[in-house]
């Protein structure tokens, strides 16, 4: 890809910048254009390898460049401004950096010698991004240009992955300074080298751990999808036959759909998953991290379990839960070794007791089982999320915004393939679905692409329904309209005598006449008869068309099971008067 | 418990404020910096003091590892190491005060680097604790001002932090 062995051609700091975006194979660049930017802007103009796509806020283009990056891993690029155009930018920096999504972003910055004097449109993008980045850079020499974005690149996408920023000063991009460019083959840090292989003798420990283990539980989470490692990882469970829990950012990571899937675990996890990771003798952790979401009071957590804990980031071992025997590599190399070594020794885990195990997993199934009220005239969301999964043959991209219907959305969508399940879990950012949904359909253009969210996070970015018009979008949002935010009404509900105090969404626009005065398709659904009909326009007669479900559904109901606070994970409410 | 952790740093802009910025961000207990270029003009190195349980340790060396600009790191308080800390105190010495302030300075091996008619100033190095007795031994010395330059340090024997 390099143009090391031609005669190095002579290159605005601006034109290297989007070369070097070709170089590393970018197709498309999500931005919005503003004064310290124009020289790159100019750049991309004159030529016609690296696409842009122009975004109505510079929020929706990270989580653009986001979701492209959850769908392929591989990193999404985002082109913004200086002062307002990278603030605006924060929020999706922040959000990828809490699910380890690789992203570049450059910002664009005042000139050189003007930094530090309050300029127009200056602000401290390296100061402000600091905390929510895995790195960040800013270009001091044009000529330093290609290796930076190889650098940011290389960064982004090794080890754990995260977003870089790169500040770009107006002055490094002059289109009349001009400066040979290389772009190189591959950088090399003597102070950043991730771990690949995981410890050998750490591997074996692990496979004799899990061995003599009589109740196990494979719990993945979401390095096993960055990193690629689905495959061996339903390999490794059905090898053994273990019962599997995949985490909210996991989902997909083994087949929602087979047998020994036994749902999401955590705060909105099954009844099941719960039990089974309370009651285990031995805990296989992969790329998960066992955060709170999951653990719920970690005094209380797992008491007879030993821990096998495979992860990427050091940091992530032994941070909440004490793992006994740590794993510090890439997933898929480590999942890779354990089976080799499995295989080799021809041994399984103790018939009879897995037996037993599952016996006992196979009743807790039973106790709840994802069932909901479905007595009542009122369209339940469950259902509508099912009837998703249905017409989409659990083959969708379903991207999801924040609230209720993601946890619907979660627990009823049969996910299973991996990359498949796009949501915001770590800073759980409403206004995430719109945007990441269009950067996912941008991509897969074939794909069925859904955006599943409520009345309150579709109006986050809603703006965008625009640039769905400018570049042809056909998504399709489930809008799971309870006229609240459910979630936080849920809470008030449960904690604060159903005082709902700002939780209603008063004065809702048509989101019909708005969907049509964007140019899209819009159908209103309020009874269960209808939604049938509607999917079916939506998913077949409007096919390649964006398409706004608006689904009034009921507006009291809640998400269960739903972990009671300060308990153990197993402790649980399962319905409005149930309880574990 | 306390703790010394010594870093290489690539010198480079922004990298002292990215180590230090994880230190508020996360919560961790910083009691003293210092730093430093190497001989090596490319490195940086930091002695930082800590305090926390084992854990906390734990994370702080695991954080600090994943920073990219972090070359190589050790916690010095896990083998025998030396500490060493400067500091100047600006006294008020006027009559007999005068020499019963060189006495003390004396004992504890301080200098004093600088004389006016109504102050010394004494500079001293040693191990914060030693620092710590000296002002203790100043009662009755009106202090003026205590200026510490935090603990330096380095392992004893062959032991040590270079690329
Ligand atoms: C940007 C942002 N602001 C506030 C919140 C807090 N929050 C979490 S869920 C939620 C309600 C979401 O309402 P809606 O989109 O209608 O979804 P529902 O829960 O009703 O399904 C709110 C306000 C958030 N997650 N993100
Ligand atoms: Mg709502």
């Amino acid at each position: 890809m390099t143009s090391q062995s031609k005669q190095a051609e002579m290159l605005s700091g601006a034109a290297m910048i989007i070369r070097a975006l070709a170089d590393e194979g970018v197709e498309y660049l999500y931005g919005y254009p503003g004064g310290a930017v124009l020289h790159i802007y100019d750049a991309l103009f004159q030529q016609t390898k690296v696409k842009h796509v122009l975004v109505r806020h510079e929020q929706a283009a990270t989580h653009m460049a986001d979701a492209y990056a959850r769908a392929t891993g591989k990193a999404g690029v985002v082109l913004v401004t200086s002062g307002p155009g990278a603030t605006n930018a924060v929020t999706g920096i922040a959000t990828a950096y809490m699910d380890s999504i690789p992203m570049v972003v450059l910002t664009g910055q005042v000139m050189s010698h003007l930094i530090g004097e309050d300029a127009f449109q200056e602000t401290d993008m390296l100061g402000i991004s600091r905390p929510i980045v895995k790195h960040n850079m800013s270009v001091r020499r044009p000529e330093d240009i290609p290796y930076l974005i190889k650098k940011a690149f290389y960064i982004a996408q090794s080890g754990r992955p995260g977003p870089v920023v790169l500040d770009i000063p107006k002055d490094m991009t002059i289109p009349s300074q001009k400066f040979p460019y290389h772009y190189p083959d591959d950088v090399k840090l003597r102070s950043y080298q991730p771990k690949l292989k995981g410890h050998s003798g750490q591997i074996k420990k692990a496979v004799t751990a899990l061995l003599a283990a009589k109740k196990p539980i494979l719990y993945a989470g979401g390095g096993v999808i960055m990193g690629g490692a689905s495959e061996e990882l339903t390999e490794l469970a059905r090898y053994l036959n273990l019962p599997v829990t995949n985490t909210l950012m996991g989902l997909g990571a083994y087949p929602g759909g087979d047998k020994q899937f036994i749902g999401m675990l955590g705060m909105h996890g099954s009844y099941e998953a719960n039990q089974t990771m309370h009651g285990a003798d031995l805990i296989l952790a992969v790329g998960a991290r066992f955060d709170d979401r999951v653990t719920n009071n970690t005094k209380k957590f797992c008491p007879d379990a030993t821990i096998i804990h495979i992860d990427i980031d050091p940091a992530s071992i032994s941070k909440t839960i004490n793992a006994h025997i740590p794993i510090v590599g890439l997933v898929k190399p480590v999942l890779t070794e354990m089976l080799d070594i499995l295989k080799q020794k021809k041994k399984k885990l103790d018939a009879a007791a897995l037996e037993k195990w599952w016996q006992q997993i196979n009743e807790w199934r039973q106790v709840h089982g994802g069932r909901y009220d479905t007595e009542t005239p009122l369209l339940k969301p469950q259902y509508v999320i099912e009837q998703v999964s249905k017409i989409t043959k659990g083959d969708a991209f379903v991207c999801s915004d924040v609230g209720q219907h993601q946890m619907f959305a979660a627990q009823y969508y049969s996910f299973n393939k991996p990359n498949r399940w796009i949501n915001s879990g770590g800073l759980g950012t409403m206004g995430f679905g719109l945007p990441a949904a269009m950067g996912v359909k941008l991509n897969f253009p074939d794909a069925d692409v859904v955006c599943v969210t409520g009345e309150g996070s579709i109006q986050m970015n809603i703006q965008e329904l625009s640039t769905c018009k400018q570049y042809g979008l056909g998504v399709k949002i489930i809008n799971l309209n309870n006229g609240y935010l459910g979630m936080v009404k849920q809470w008030q509900d449960m904690n604060y005598e159903s005082r709902y105090a700002s939780s209603y969404m008063d004065s809702l626009p048509d989101f019909i006449k708005l969907a049509e005065a964007y140019g899209h398709v819009g159908i209103r659904v309020t009874k269960p008869e209808e939604l049938q009909p509607a999917l079916e326009r939506a998913f077949v007669e409007h096919k390649d068309q964006l398409v706004f479900l608006d689904i009034h559904i009921d507006p009291k109901e809640h998400v269960y099971p739903m972990q009671i606070p300060g308990g153990a994970i197993n402790e649980m409410f399962l319905s409005k008067t149930e309880r574990t | 418990m306390r703790h010394i952790i010594s870093v290489l740093l690539e010198n480079e802009s922004g990298a002292l404020a990215r180590l230090v910025g994880l230190f508020a961000q996360r919560g961790y207990n910083i009691d003293s910096l210092t730093v430093a270029p190497t001989e090596d003009a490319t490195l940086s190195r930091l002695t930082l003091v800590t305090h926390g349980n084992d854990q906390v340790i734990e994370q702080i060396t695991k954080q600090l590892h994943k920073l990219i600009e972090v070359v190589k790191l050790t916690d010095l308080s896990e083998s025998a190491h030396i500490e060493r800390e400067l500091m100047l105190v600006k006294v008020k010495a006027v009559g007999e005060q005068r020499d019963e302030i060189k006495r003390c300075a004396d004992i504890f091996r301080g200098q004093i680097v600088d004389v006016s008619a109504t102050t010394y100033t004494v500079q001293l190095v040693g191990t914060s604790d030693k620092l710590d007795a000296f002002i203790q031994a100043l009662t009755g010395t009106p202090i003026l001002e205590v200026v510490r330059s935090g603990v330096s340090g380095i392992s004893r024997g062959d032991k040590t932090l270079t690329m």
